[in-house]
């Protein structure tokens, strides 16, 4: 049991590291700043919407910002400020449970690989390699034509996009972390692998995973609106940040509110998210760490 | 590296395989099965079965996997559903435009990228390197049609400087105009990817000892950055602007769309709203077959610059 209470020191320790290097990087404050309030926007939107987001009013139809709607309406009368806002729901929740998903399954598949090594190893990371050579929006695309767009298959289709890049990155350091004593002496004191790789290595990797986490919720977001664009989305009328901006497009040469705000709230989302994964992984990587 | 080079080459065949037995089993994903999606839940029958009986759904399994992996390794990748023409003839029409944006887009994207990146490095962690940084973050974070639609809107709709659909036009001065939002919109993502991994492979460069050496020797300090550094970071450059093929394909497929440009991008969204299943898969194989091609290549020469690679092996 003090073999578990060091690493768990050890863990702590590396913690600390990455919060005190998060502090020194004032841009990493900005992103996370961001991100809190997007996430509470949405988490809030029913309080703080200011109009039903599927509500219908022929009269205010294509109405440009102004005092009365904000953001201005949509050429149903809809209030662009509470759809954007209940929008935020939509495209966060999916991209967040995809990339949950894609974390789990790939770094299991990684810590597997990297554990159990030999042709297992080379099986796994062969497929990995293969799903790393469909380009991410053609696959999420894809396998979104063939399920059929709804939210549980948006998330299963870009779930398998961001797959294979979970398992590279855990496959690395478990390999690395693998040759340390503490597993050596918890293989000598008979654990199972199943706990090795939980109880030892699994703690041990996790910033690696979280890092590449964020930069990836960032990009399922990315996905997500693309694939809306196309026609992809969750359907309609229920609001999107992609899906306005694909009904917002007919009306480009007369509205330019309806695509423009749509476009800064995914543009401020992933931006949110890079700034915070990049710190970090700065924060992180000994290489960089160091310098700072 | 003439045995590094076999084995590379090789190595592409599993994965060629692996590929197809990939698409093989997404395509089978269809609820129901392709001959119901292409036709709807009210078709008849006998109109069913003799589709399927066309695609070979009624065969067992393991036949038309036979079939299929025969049919894609002999290029014949099937005929579109809608147009009737071989997806190859598709695919072969509308290719050149894609890959001249892509083109165009990795010019760009080199022309402000390398010396983004390079200022970057030389001056880390003072203003210019602050600026380059959040620009290249900014430029990561646009899904590529968000970009597209604000450029549109900007140089198209207000300015009106440019036209707003880009099509074909055999005119040279008209069609190198209809070229440039688009090439730009690409041309700024792939910026913002160089001038990182510039940024990252110079500082990288910068730290080794034969730069002290060099320094110490008094060489120039522009001949330092310029010969002795960049030269050899550029090697990891190349590589990652050959492993960024793949989501420059996926940006010039959604940028296509947004200035209604010929091209792969269209072709995909018309196979979409067609449902046309045949045509999807084809392009799949073709993207990713592509995308193996050029990392392939891309390993290739990159062994072929830095003999470490080969000897590691």
């Amino acid at each position: 049991m003090t073999d578990s209470a060091i690493i768990l020191n050890s863990v702590e320790k590396n913690q600390n590291h990455v919060l005190a290097a998060l502090r020194r990087n004032r841009l990493s404050w900005v992103g996370a700043g961001l991100l809190i309030l997007i996430v509470a926007a949405a988490i809030f939107a029913p309080l703080v919407a200011p109009y039903d987001p599927l509500k219908q009013n022929i009269l205010y139809r294509l109405s440009p910002p102004s005092a009365e709607f904000w953001l201005g309406t949509d050429s149903y009368g809809r209030d662009v400020l509470s759809r954007l806002l209940y929008g935020a729901r939509i495209s966060l929740s999916i991209s967040f449970l995809s990339v949950l998903i894609a974390m789990v399954v790939g770094s299991a598949l990684g810590i597997l690989a990297g554990y159990i090594g030999g042709i297992f190893d080379q099986v796994v990371m062969g497929l990995v390699d293969v799903m790393l050579s469909f380009p991410t929006l053609l696959l999420g695309l894809m396998v979104a034509a063939m399920l059929g767009a709804s939210f549980e298959n948006l998330i299963i289709a870009i779930a398998i996009t961001e797959t294979a890049p979970f398992a590279r990155v855990a496959r690395a350091p478990t390999i690395a972390v693998k040759r340390r004593e503490f597993v050596e002496a918890g293989k000598s004191l008979g654990f199972t692998p199943l706990r090795i790789m939980r109880v030892h290595i699994l703690p041990n990797i996790l910033s690696d995973i979280v890092v590449v986490a964020s930069l990836w919720m960032a990009s399922a977001i990315r996905t997500e609106a693309s694939l809306a664009f196309v026609g992809l989305g969750v359907r309609p009328p229920t609001p999107t940040w992609g899906g306005m901006i694909r009904e917002g497009f007919d009306n480009i040469l007369t509205a330019w509110w309806l695509v423009v705000f749509p476009s800064l709230a995914i543009l401020l989302t992933v931006l949110a998210l890079n700034i915070l994964g990049d710190a970090l992984r700065d924060a992180i990587d000994p290489k960089t760490r160091s310098e700072r | 590296m003439i045995g590094y080079a076999i084995r590379r080459l090789l190595l592409a065949i599993p994965t060629l395989l692996a590929m197809l037995t990939m698409v093989f089993v997404l395509v089978r994903l269809v609820p129901g099965d392709a001959a119901v999606a292409m036709l709807g839940d009210r078709a008849d029958a006998v109109t069913l079965q003799a589709l399927r009986a066309q695609l070979g759904l009624d065969q067992p399994i393991a036949i038309q996997y036979m079939r299929f992996i025969r049919d894609m390794l002999t290029g014949n990748f099937g005929h579109s559903s809608v147009s009737g023409r071989t997806v190859l003839a598709e695919v072969a029409q509308v290719l050149p435009y894609t890959l001249e944006l892509a083109l165009a887009a990795v010019f760009i994207g080199t022309l402000f990228g390398i010396p983004l990146g390079v200022v970057a490095a030389c001056r880390r962690n003072q203003w210019p390197d602050y600026i380059s940084r959040l620009l290249s973050l900014i430029g990561l974070s646009f899904p590529g049609f968000v970009s597209a639609i604000l450029m549109l809107l900007a140089f198209a709709v207000w300015l009106q400087w440019l036209p707003v659909m880009s099509r074909a036009s055999s005119d040279p001065i008209n069609h190198l105009r209809n070229l440039v939002l688009p090439a730009l919109n690409l041309g700024l993502i792939m910026t913002a990817y160089i001038a990182r991994v510039t940024r990252s492979s110079m500082l990288d460069v910068l730290g080794e000892d034969y730069i002290r050496t060099a320094k110490a020797k008094g060489v120039k300090p522009s001949t330092l950055v310029l010969r002795h550094a960049l030269g050899n970071a550029l090697i990891p450059i190349v590589t990652v602007v050959g492993l960024y093929f793949g989501t420059l394909i996926g940006n010039s497929v959604l940028t296509e769309i947004v200035f209604t440009r010929p091209g792969l991008g269209k072709l995909i969204l018309g196979a979409l709203q067609s449902r046309d299943y045949t045509l999807l898969q084809g392009l799949m194989v073709v993207f990713a077959t592509l995308v193996i091609l050029v990392n392939t290549v891309t390993d290739l020469i990159y062994a072929l610059v830095d003999p470490r690679v080969s000897y590691a092996q």
